[in-house]
This record gives structure tokens, sequence and C-alpha cells, in this order.
């Protein structure tokens, strides 16, 4: 995993940074790639199904800033079931706890779908992602940080959409 | 004018190295990794208070140190595997470094999904298999792990299958067995086993045959006893259409099947054709003729 650092202090060039960063933090669309593949392990991949899933699982990225920056765990029921959803309830109640809050902004998804269960029930996903990250300590900004992670996720159909159950960054 | 000159770069050259200093007054060493369940270490060098935070979507900590000394996380702390943003913010600096914290080697939970839990006798790739490997903070383990499938039939048979996980998962299909029962599906992953019911039924009937036997003004019809392809007896409840034609009429009876065999009785009528169907297979036909 490659990080971007930024390394802060009290010179300008940091604060400058930094009042750039936050500028121009929010309200940007992350660029996505999805690769290819009609079958992903054992079944069939339609095209409609591969979009529903691309774009549930984005959504979800969005739902967990959202979730961080708030340090709301009601919003995690949008998108988020089983572990996934657990895991983060935690940390945003460990947030809570420490009056810290976490900003996440995706900038970029490469995404491969990788397997797809015969009975229809998991997809699982790799996404090579950039993310920012900012953090606030009693909403005082402590560091900004350009992140390069590849996430494995599992994602499960529900009524009406696909729901993110394991998102796990890896080697 | 000159000396002026002089004393202002000296002040911020002074300046300037005091602030390098500062800069490097906070040191650490993050290690590049930890498995999940251990604790954790960081040396810090340095003087004055700092904070350091290691932050990602599964964990947050945060840790008041004394630069000098070292941020200590117990293990009950370190759950989540993941990638990490650690960040040391020091009295005049402030330092980031990147953590990987990987899952335990040890699997301790299996997330198994045997698809369907009934299904006919005799289907090819029928029977699907999945297993997720978790070690006991509920993290993916991605390392590759043989996972041992077996399906033990009722008549003792069992049919094993082994596969690798990639990604955490490993998965196969089998074929439903050609004898009707419960069969049990069980997987093995290191010492851990799970196991799900697979009931197996019959299938369709084959040769679908009735007969007839004239009793006064009736016909009593039944079936010979139902059995699928593979030989298992159809179960009973399985309805069964007799349909007797005789010109424009029809008259048709639905009979569940009882003890393996279906029997009713239609009025003679001569010249009449009685037809015997279930599900979508089609038996023989009788045609009532005179004297018969």
């Amino acid at each position: 995993m490659n990080v971007t650092k930024w390394r802060g202090g009290t010179t300008a060039f940091a604060l400058l940074a930094m009042i750039l960063g936050v500028a121009a933090w929010a309200g940007e669309k992350p660029q996505v790639r999805v690769e290819g593949a009609e079958t992903v392990g054992p079944r069939t991949l339609e095209d409609q199904t591969r979009e529903a899933v691309v774009r549930d699982y984005l959504a979800a990225w969005q739902t967990m800033g959202k979730a961080l920056a708030d340090n709301n765990v009601s919003q995690l029921n949008a998108d988020f079931v089983g572990f996934a959803k657990d895991r983060l309830a935690k940390t945003i109640r460990d947030q809570q706890k420490l009056n810290i809050a976490t900003r996440y902004q995706d900038r970029r998804h490469d995404i491969s779908l990788i397997f797809y269960s015969p009975e229809g029930l998991s997809v699982q996903l790799l996404d090579n992602v950039e993310y920012d990250v900012q953090i606030l300590d009693h909403e005082k900004l402590q560091a900004t940080q350009h992140v390069r992670a590849r996430y494995i996720a599992v994602l499960s159909p529900t009524e009406v959409q696909w729901k993110v159950r394991i998102l796990q960054a890896t080697q | 004018m000159k000396q002026g000159l002089i004393i202002l770069l000296c002040v911020s050259l002074a300046g300037l190295l005091s602030t390098n200093a500062a800069a490097q007054s906070a040191s650490w060493q993050v290690p590049a990794s930890v498995a999940a369940g251990n604790s954790l270490s960081i040396p810090t060098t340095g003087s004055g208070k700092a904070v350091v935070y290691i932050v990602g979507p599964g964990e947050v900590l945060r840790r008041e140190v004394q630069l000098g000394e070292s941020a200590v996380f117990a293990a009950d702390e370190i759950h989540s595997a993941g990638y990490y943003t650690a960040v040391l913010v020091g009295p005049s600096s402030t330092e980031t470094a990147e953590l990987d914290i990987t899952p335990a080697a040890v699997p301790s939970q299996l997330s198994f999904l045997a698809k369907p839990s009934r299904l006919a006798v005799d289907q090819r790739n029928a029977i699907s298999g999945v297993v997720y490997v978790f070690d006991s903070f509920d993290n993916l383990i991605v390392q590759p792990l043989q996972a041992g499938f077996a399906l033990s039939e009722s008549g003792g048979a069992v049919r094993n299958q082994v596969a690798t996980s990639r990604n955490g998962v490993a998965w196969i299909r089998l074929d439903s067995a050609p004898k009707a029962g419960k069969a049990d599906f069980q997987v093995h992953v290191g010492n851990l086993m799970a196991t799900r019911v697979v009931q197996q039924v019959p299938g369709e009937p084959c040769n679908l045959r009735m007969s007839g036997r004239r009793m006064g003004d009736q016909v009593q019809l039944q079936t010979d006893p139902l059995r699928d392809c593979s030989g298992n007896p159809v179960p009973d409840g399985t309805i069964v259409t007799f349909k007797e034609t005789y010109g424009n009429d029809e008259t048709t009876v639905d009979v569940p099947l009882k003890r393996g065999v279906a029997q009713t009785s239609v009025p003679v009528r001569d010249g009449g054709v009685i037809s015997v169907a279930t599900g979508v297979v089609i038996g023989n036909e009788i045609r009532w003729g005179h004297g018969q």
C-alpha cells in the first residue's frame, strides 16, 4: 500500500494546505472504474446485477463517510448489515467517547467483482480505492491524509438493494 | 542599514533552525503491521506531550503519550483487520504513518451457506456450499485455507470434496444423490466444522401406469406404485389426476397418493377414454368399450 503523507506543523505552507484541503473536501464525486467480467466464480453476473452491486457499494462509501463524520450510528442502516455494520457502529461509538470525528472522502475506486455465490446470496469485490481522511479531535482538525488501499467487500441482497456485509482493507 | 539587514537575516535563520529543530522533536517508529489480538507498542522520541491517533473505518484509538516513551495499545484494543492511518500530534510537529492490522491466523468462525435445503434426487450440480472463514474478531481471513466439504447421505455414502479459499471464501457444487433422504452437508476448516441438512426428495414419477376394473356401473381405477426414475417411492400426498373423456363431456378427479398408489372410480361409459397424469408426467390411457 502506498500512502501519500502530509506532515503537518506550524508552517504557513501547512496551514495553507490545510485550508485548501478543507475547501476542496466536499462535493466531489469519485472516479470509478469497474473491471468487467461476465462470470465471477460459479455464477453468471448479469449486467443489471453488476450495476446494482456497484451502485450500492459506492452509496455505502458515502453513507460510511457521513456516519463517521456525524458520529451517527443509525445512518449505517441504509447500506450496511452484519459484521460491517457492527464494526462501523463500534467505531462511531468509540469516536463519540473520545470526542473524535473522522471525515472520509473517496476519490477513486477501481473495482473488480471476484465472486458471485452459486445461490446468489453474496457478491464479493476488490476495490483499489483512494480516499482522503481527516481526523478531528474536539472539532479541531488534526491531520489530513491521502490513502491508497485495497478493500475487500462482501455484499448481500436485501429487499430492494445490496448491502455491505463485510468491508475490510487487505494487504 | 546594512547592520540591520544582517540582524534580520540572523533572526530569520535562527527561527528557521528552531522550527526545524522543533519539527524533529517528535518522532516515532510505527510497525508496518500487527496481527489482530496482539498488543501494539509505538516508541517515540522527543520531549513534551503528544497525542497518537490510529484511525480507520474499523477502529479509532487515541492515546496521550509523553514523548520519549512508547504509546502502548493493549491486545484487546486491536481487533479489526484493515488499513489504518497513524498520526502523532506533537507539541510542534505532526507525524503520520501507515499501519496494517492483519487477521489472526487461526480460523475461529465459519459462515456456511448450503443451498437448497430441499431438492429432488439426481440433479446435476444442484447443491452448492459456500463458506466464509473468519478469525475470532470477525475478520475475514484472506490467506488461502483448505476447506473440506462432505455430503453424508442417508444410506451411509459420503462424498468428499476439498476447495481452497480465495479472499476468504471457498465453494463447491455437488450433484444430489440418487437415493432420497436426509443428507448432512458439512464443511471443515482447521478444527472448525459446520453442518447443514439437505433433504433430498424423490423426483418426478417414472412410468405412470394405471389399470381399471369394472365394478357394476363404475370403473375402479388404480395406479401402479409410483416411483421416480431412481426407484425412490414418490411421497404420499402427490396429486394424481384421472380424466374421463366421453364425447364432449370431461370428468376430472384429483386424488392424493396414498401408500404409493392413487385410486378412484368413475362411471362406466362405453367409448369413454380415461387418462392419468401427475405433475408433468402423463400416464397410459384406457379406452372403455362394449363388453369390458
